[in-house]
C-alpha cells in the first residue's frame, strides 16, 4: 500500500471513530479512548527505534514526561493552545533524544538502553527539585470546560480526544511510510547486522540519530496534552515505569516488524488494562502487562503478527 | 574553610567511602553478568530487593540477623540465577536474539518482581532490627555509624572472595575464558553454557548478600531498586567492563561524589550524580578506568 492511500484510509478511519464517539456522547469513552490512543502513539514511537532499528529504549516515560512538563512550564509562563504545546513537546523530547543518542549510540546497543533507563531517573530528579513546575508536590492544571474552534463549541475532553486521534494517525502514517522508504531499509540493515551495514556504506550513526529523534519527538507529543487530561501532574505519575513497560510490551506483544504490531498490541493491552483497572486493581493490571511481556518474548518472539503469519504459512504449505 | 565545613567535608568523605563499599557489593553481580558474561541483566537490582525482602521477612518473623539469612539463602539465589540463565539461553542467546528480546525479557522480569513485591508487601518502607543498627563509633569529630561500617566490611569481604575466586580458582579462570573466547573453551572440551550458568548463578547469589546489606543501610520499598540500575551500570562502565578491581574503585568514587553532593546540595540531587558519571564515561572513556 503506498503512503497516500494509507494516509487517506487512516484519516477516514479516524473520522469514523470521531463521529462514532460524538454520537455515543459518553465521557468515559473519551477518557478511556484517550489513554488507548496515547498508548498507540507511544508504542508506535518506541517501535520506530526498537522494532525497526533494534535499539531498546527503556526511557519512554522520560520522553513522555518531558513533553508533559514542557506543557506545565508553558502553562505557567505563557499559556498556548494545546496543538502548539504538542509541537513544543516534540521539539524538547526530540532534542533530548538526539543528545542521548549522540552520546551513546556510537557504542554497543546495550549502553544506549542503560543510558535511557538512567536518564529517566535523572530527569525525574531534576523535575522533583524544580519548584516552578510543582516539584515533588505536583502541579495543578485547571482544564477549561469547553474550547471554541471556528465558532464551534467543543467539550474539552472531546477536543483532547480529537487531538490524540490526529496524533495517532500522524504516528501511524509516519511509521508506515518509513517502512517502505530508503530510511526504513536503512533501519532494517542496522537491526539485522550493523557491522555489515556500516561496511557497505550505510550511514548507521546518522540513521540511528534520525530514529531516536523521531521516536523521542512522538513521545514528547504524546505527553504534551497529558497535564490537561489528568488535571494534576506529579513526577511519580509522569515518570511512572508503567509508561516505559507499556511502550515496550505493546509492540513486543503485537509484533515489532511493522506498524500493525504496535497498533494491535496497544489496542488489546490498552483495553485489557482499562478493564482490569476498573474491575481488579491497578497493581494487578501492571503485573499482567509484565507477565505478558515476559511470556511473549519467550514463547512468541515475533508477537501476535508472527503467530498469524506462521499459521498462514503452515496452511499454505499443507 | 572554617572548622564546621571541614568537619562536614571529612564526614561526607568517610560516609562516601563506606557507601562506596556497599555499592561495590551491589555492583559485583553485574560486573560478572554484564562485564564478563555479556548478559545485560538490568533486573539485577530487582534480585537485590528480593534479597532485602527475604532478609526482612525472616528477621521480623524469626529474628535472625539479616546477614545470616542472606548467607543461608545463597544456594536459593544461586539456583534462581541458574534457572534464569537457562531460560535466557534457550529463548534468546541460542537464537541470537539477546539484543532486543533479551533486554525486554530482563526488563519484564524487573517489572514483574517489583509489582509482585508491591502486591505482597505494599509500598510502605520496611526495615530490619539488629544490634549494630543505631550506634556509631567516634574518631575525633568523625562519626562512623555501624550500620554503614558493617555492610562496607562485609561487602569488601565478598568482593575480595570473588576476586580471588575469579583470578585463582580453576572455575573462575574458566569463567574469564568464556568471556574471551567461547569457541576455544569448547575446543578444550569444556561446556561454555555450563560455565556461564554457574557464573550467572554466582552473580545472582551476590544479590542475596547485597540485599541484606541494603536493608541494613536504609529502609526499603519495592521501587528502591530502580535507583540502583543507573548506579550499578555507571559503576560497572566507569570501572571498565569485566574488571573487578576497577569496579571497586569506581564504586568508592561514586559513593564519595554522591555523599558530597547530598551533604552540600541536598539528598534529592544524589540520584543525578550516577547518570552524570555514566554519560561522561560513555562520552569520553567508554573503556572505563581499568578497561581491557
Amino acid at each position: 500500500m503506498n503512503t497516500v492511500k494509507f494516509s487517506l484510509l487512516a484519516i477516514f478511519a479516524a473520522f469514523v471513530l470521531l463521529i462514532f464517539a460524538h454520537w455515543l456522547k459518553l465521557d468515559y469513552f473519551y477518557f478511556a479512548g484517550y489513554t488507548i490512543l496515547q498508548f498507540i502513539v507511544m508504542a508506535t514511537a518506541w517501535n520506530i527505534l526498537g522494532g525497526y532499528c533494534g535499539y531498546v529504549n527503556f526511557g519512554s516515560a522520560a520522553f513522555f514526561a518531558l513533553g508533559a512538563y514542557a506543557s506545565v512550564f508553558l502553562h505557567k509562563t505563557y499559556p498556548l493552545p494545546v496543538p502548539i504545546l504538542m509541537v513544543v513537546g516534540a521539539l524538547v523530547s526530540g532534542i533530548v533524544g538526539l543528545g542521548t543518542g549522540y552520546l551513546t549510540l556510537r557504542l554497543r546497543g546495550a549502553f544506549f538502553s542503560i543510558a535511557t533507563l538512567a536518564m529517566a531517573v535523572v530527569l525525574q530528579t531534576l523535575v522533583v527539585n524544580w519548584d516552578y513546575v510543582g516539584g515533588s508536590r505536583g502541579a495543578y492544571i485547571i482544564r477549561p470546560e469547553t474550547v471554541e474552534i471556528g465558532g464551534l463549541t467543543i467539550n474539552y475532553i472531546e477536543y483532547l480526544f480529537i487531538l490524540m486521534v490526529a496524533l495517532a494517525v500522524l504516528a501511524l502514517v509516519t511509521a508506515q511510510s518509513i517502512e517502505h522508504s530508503q530510511l526504513g531499509y536503512g533501519f532494517a540493515t542496522i537491526r539485522d547486522d550493523e557491522l555489515a551495514a556500516e561496511a557497505s556504506g550505510v550511514p548507521t550513526l546518522r540513521l540511528k540519530l534520525i530514529a531516536t529523534t523521531l521516536s523521542g519527538a512522538f513521545m514528547g507529543m504524546a505527553g504534551a496534552p497529558f497535564p490537561y487530561y489528568i488535571g494534576y501532574l506529579q513526577p511519580q505519575s509522569a515518570f511512572g515505569l508503567e509508561y516505559a513497560v507499556n511502550s515496550i510490551a505493546m509492540p513486543m506483544i503485537g509484533g515489532t516488524t511493522s506498524w500493525v504490531g504496535p497498533l494491535i498490541g496497544s489496542i488489546l493491552l490498552g483495553s485489557l488494562q482499562q478493564l482490569a483497572t476498573v474491575t481488579i486493581s491497578s497493581a494487578v493490571n501492571l503485573l499482567i502487562v509484565g507477565l505478558l511481556l515476559v511470556g511473549f518474548v519467550i514463547i512468541a518472539p515475533n508477537g501476535l503478527i508472527g503467530l498469524v503469519q506462521e499459521r498462514l504459512r503452515a496452511r499454505r504449505r499443507s | 574553610m572554617d572548622f564546621s565545613t571541614l568537619d562536614l567535608l571529612l564526614n561526607a568523605i568517610v560516609a562516601g567511602l563506606l557507601l562506596g563499599g556497599f555499592y561495590a557489593a551491589v555492583t559485583v553481580g553485574v560486573s560478572i553478568s554484564f562485564g564478563i558474561l555479556d548478559i545485560v541483566n538490568i533486573a539485577h537490582p530487582a534480585f537485590v530487593i528480593l534479597g532485602s525482602y527475604l532478609a526482612y521477612f525472616i528477621n521480623i518473623n524469626v529474628g535472625i540477623d539479616p546477614v545470616i539469612v542472606s548467607l543461608v539463602a545463597l544456594p536459593v539465589f544461586y539456583a534462581l540465577g541458574g534457572a534464569v540463565y537457562q531460560i535466557y539461553y534457550f529463548s534468546f542467546e541460542r537464537r541470537g536474539q539477546e539484543a532486543l528480546r533479551g533486554l525486554a525479557f530482563f526488563f519484564g522480569l524487573l517489572f514483574v518482581t517489583e509489582v509482585s513485591l508491591i502486591l505482597v508487601f505494599g509500598v510502605d518502607y520496611r526495615y530490619v532490627e539488629a544490634s549494630y543498627i543505631g550506634p556509631s563509633l567516634h574518631f575525633g569529630f568523625i562519626d562512623v555509624p555501624l550500620r554503614m561500617l558493617v555492610p562496607c566490611v562485609i561487602a569488601l569481604a565478598l568482593f575480595g572472595a570473588l576476586e580471588l575466586f575469579v583470578s585463582r580458582s580453576f572455575l573462575g579462570r574458566a569463567i574469564m575464558a568464556v568471556s574471551q573466547d567461547q569457541l576455544a573453551l569448547q575446543l578444550m572440551a569444556a561446556d561454555p553454557i555450563r560455565i556461564k550458568r554457574i557464573a550467572f548463578g554466582i552473580s545472582i547469589a551476590t544479590a542475596s548478600i547485597a540485599g541484606a546489606l541494603l536493608i541494613i543501610i536504609q529502609p526499603i520499598e519495592p521501587s528502591v531498586g530502580r535507583d540502583y540500575i543507573g548506579r550499578v551500570f555507571a559503576i560497572c562502565v566507569l570501572g571498565g567492563l569485566g574488571s573487578l578491581p576497577g569496579s571497586l574503585i569506581a564504586a568508592m568514587l561514586l559513593g564519595m561524589v554522591e555523599s558530597l553532593t547530598s551533604t552540600f546540595y541536598g539528598p534529592s540531587w544524589s540520584p543525578a550524580v550516577s547518570f552524570g558519571f555514566l554519560l561522561l564515561t560513555l562520552a569520553f572513556r567508554p573503556a572505563g578506568l581499568l578497561g581491557r
